[in-house]
């Protein structure tokens, strides 16, 4: 036990280092909390306005709009604490582009473990407020059949929805490697992956199943275990039961993700400085 | 002035000098556009994703109406989550601008002392540039949009040319309100957080998301009192046919006012602040 607070304690120590510096702009670090506060309401205001607009019972893909409510506080939560821990590692391609990336070679840890221990955003705290204030009224407006199983699926599908976008930033940020000036493509992925996460899987259509449902399984983050949660039915190509298999692609997607990183490392030839 | 220094005379000659420095700053612009090759094939395929996903989630939701949502049916709804991802690329939503930049390094110092006013050669070069980005990003995702998404276009060439119209126009007018945003600079060094501002109100406003025709009548009524749905909503639905007519016309119209009013605000900030702006350092 000692040990592994030893472990830890040069960590916490650069973490408190980046929250006071983070904070000690007090203006920008205030802004920096309301907008991502904003850009969250105004999001889950979109869910609102869409579902508000269909006077259909059944929603849209089965969903209706306390269900959509409950997709959108899984998918944002895991999704902000995610970006919070680890995703400044988009970060990388201004390492690559000014060469500054073969400093953190010179240091006895790995790469990875260097780059996403470097910095904690605490400024989506605000946005993982939202998140949670919305996944809390999904989980109270929805009539949810509460079993002891229920709650524990709950809790390890925030964790694992959590890893599972861990992964996709840092499968994203060993692509940019090979990409560099091009890192708009993987925010396609990262941040088209956030935007689906709190649809319906059930509308997309093939390719998008084939990307989103498989290949990166964002569906797999919110739609389905919402799905599992509501006893509801699911659609042709992700059913509803699968949903119970969500904790598994945390694992799918962080062996796509380390073997994109170490793809990634092997490739990289050096600054040149 | 001319080249050799001498100031010109005549406003005939004044207009011919005005449009050739102009022009040339849009050129520059435009070249600017053209050297980021890697960057547009990246947001081609990032508009290309969100074309993809915007266009499952609408086209459930028009289902669910019954076929028709905020005066969208199936075809019409194709076309808007489309084409407001072909305009991304151009119509500047993010409020950013290369002579917010300048402002903060201070290099505005240098454009205040050209012979040319800094708000149009400004717009001129991110017009430019905006203009190219239709190019590798724009055309091919309608392309992409008519071959995979089922987006179909008016072939009716004067509803066409009212559409391209009503996209030059929103370009234009999205640069000019950022602008406005960068003019903050006169008084303020740091305008990151009025950019931040801008970035989420526009976007949501312009009916990036979803059509503003879908907002609850007290956010419509707000929407429209903004120069945001002229820069998306409008060029979309004059482009794709869906307002036709009359209406189309008046939508244009609505454009060209918001910006002879967004110029105005513009020339009044640029001949204020320049008496207010301090550069540091030198």
């Amino acid at each position: 036990m000692a040990d592994v607070a030893a472990a830890w304690r040069p960590y916490r120590a650069v973490l408190a280092s980046r929250v006071r510096s983070q904070a000690s702009y007090r203006g920008g670090f205030v802004l920096d909390l309301a907008s991502s506060l904003l850009v969250g309401l105004v999001e889950l205001a979109e869910v609102w306005v869409l579902y508000r607009a269909i006077s259909d019972p059944g929603g849209i893909g089965g969903l209706d709009l306390a269900a959509a409510v409950l997709v959108f506080g899984l998918a944002d939560l895991s999704f902000s604490i995610a970006d919070m821990l680890v995703g400044h590692v988009d970060t990388l391609p201004r390492y690559l582009r000014s060469g500054t990336l073969d400093v953190f070679y010179l240091r006895p840890q790995p790469l990875l473990a260097q780059l996403v221990t470097s910095e904690i955003s605490v400024r989506r705290i605000t946005r993982i407020a939202v998140g949670a204030v919305a996944l809390g009224i999904g989980l109270v407006i929805n009539d949810i059949a509460w079993t002891p199983l229920h709650v524990l699926f709950l809790a390890l599908v925030v964790l694992t929805s959590t890893a599972t976008f861990a992964g996709v930033f840092v499968a994203a940020a060993g692509v940019q490697f090979f990409l560099v000036d091009a890192s708009e493509m993987t925010n396609a992925i990262v941040y088209g992956g956030r935007y689906a996460a709190s649809q319906p899987a059930s509308v997309w259509s093939k390719p998008l199943v084939a990307l989103f449902g498989f290949a990166v399984p964002i569906a797999f983050t919110a739609y389905l275990p919402t799905v599992a949660l509501l006893g509801l039915r699911g659609s042709a190509w992700l059913p509803g039961w699968v949903g119970w298999l969500a904790p598994l692609a945390a694992v799918w997607t962080w062996a796509v993700a380390l073997l994109a990183w170490r793809t990634g490392i092997r490739h990289y030839q050096g600054g040149g400085g | 002035m001319r080249h050799d220094g001498q100031p010109a005379s005549g406003t005939v000659e004044l207009t011919v000098t005005w449009l050739r420095v102009h022009g040339r700053l849009f050129a520059s612009g435009w070249r600017r556009g053209a050297t980021y090759r890697a960057a547009a094939l990246g947001g081609l395929v990032a508009n290309a994703t969100f074309g993809l996903l915007k266009a499952s989630i609408l086209t459930a939701a028009v289902r669910a109406a019954g076929g028709e949502l905020g005066g969208y049916d199936q075809a019409a709804i194709l076309a808007y989550a489309w084409l407001t991802q072909a305009l991304l690329g151009s119509v500047n939503l993010f409020g950013r601008s290369d002579l917010a930049d300048r402002m903060k390094d201070g290099s505005i110092a240098i454009d205040l002392l050209r012979p040319v006013d800094v708000q149009t050669a400004s717009t001129a070069q991110e017009v430019g540039r905006a203009l190219f980005s239709l190019l590798p990003r724009g055309v091919p995702l309608v392309v992409l949009g008519a071959l995979f998404g089922g987006l179909r276009l008016p072939t009716d060439p004067a509803q066409l040319a009212l559409g391209v119209i009503s996209v030059v126009l929103a370009v234009v007018l999205s640069s000019l309100l950022v602008y406005l945003v960068a003019a903050s600079g006169f008084w303020t060094v740091e305008t990151r957080g009025l950019q931040v501002f801008y970035m989420i109100v526009s976007g949501f406003l312009a009916g990036l998301f979803v059509p503003v025709t879908l907002f609850p009548d007290w956010l419509l009524t707000l929407a429209w009192s903004t120069p945001f749905p002229p820069l998306l909503q409008v060029p979309v639905d004059v482009l794709s046919g869906r307002v036709t007519g009359t209406a189309a016309l008046a939508l244009v119209g609505l454009q060209v006012g918001w910006l002879a009013v967004i110029y105005a605000i513009g020339a009044l900030m640029t001949r204020a602040g320049r008496r207010r702006l301090e550069v540091q350092g030198g």
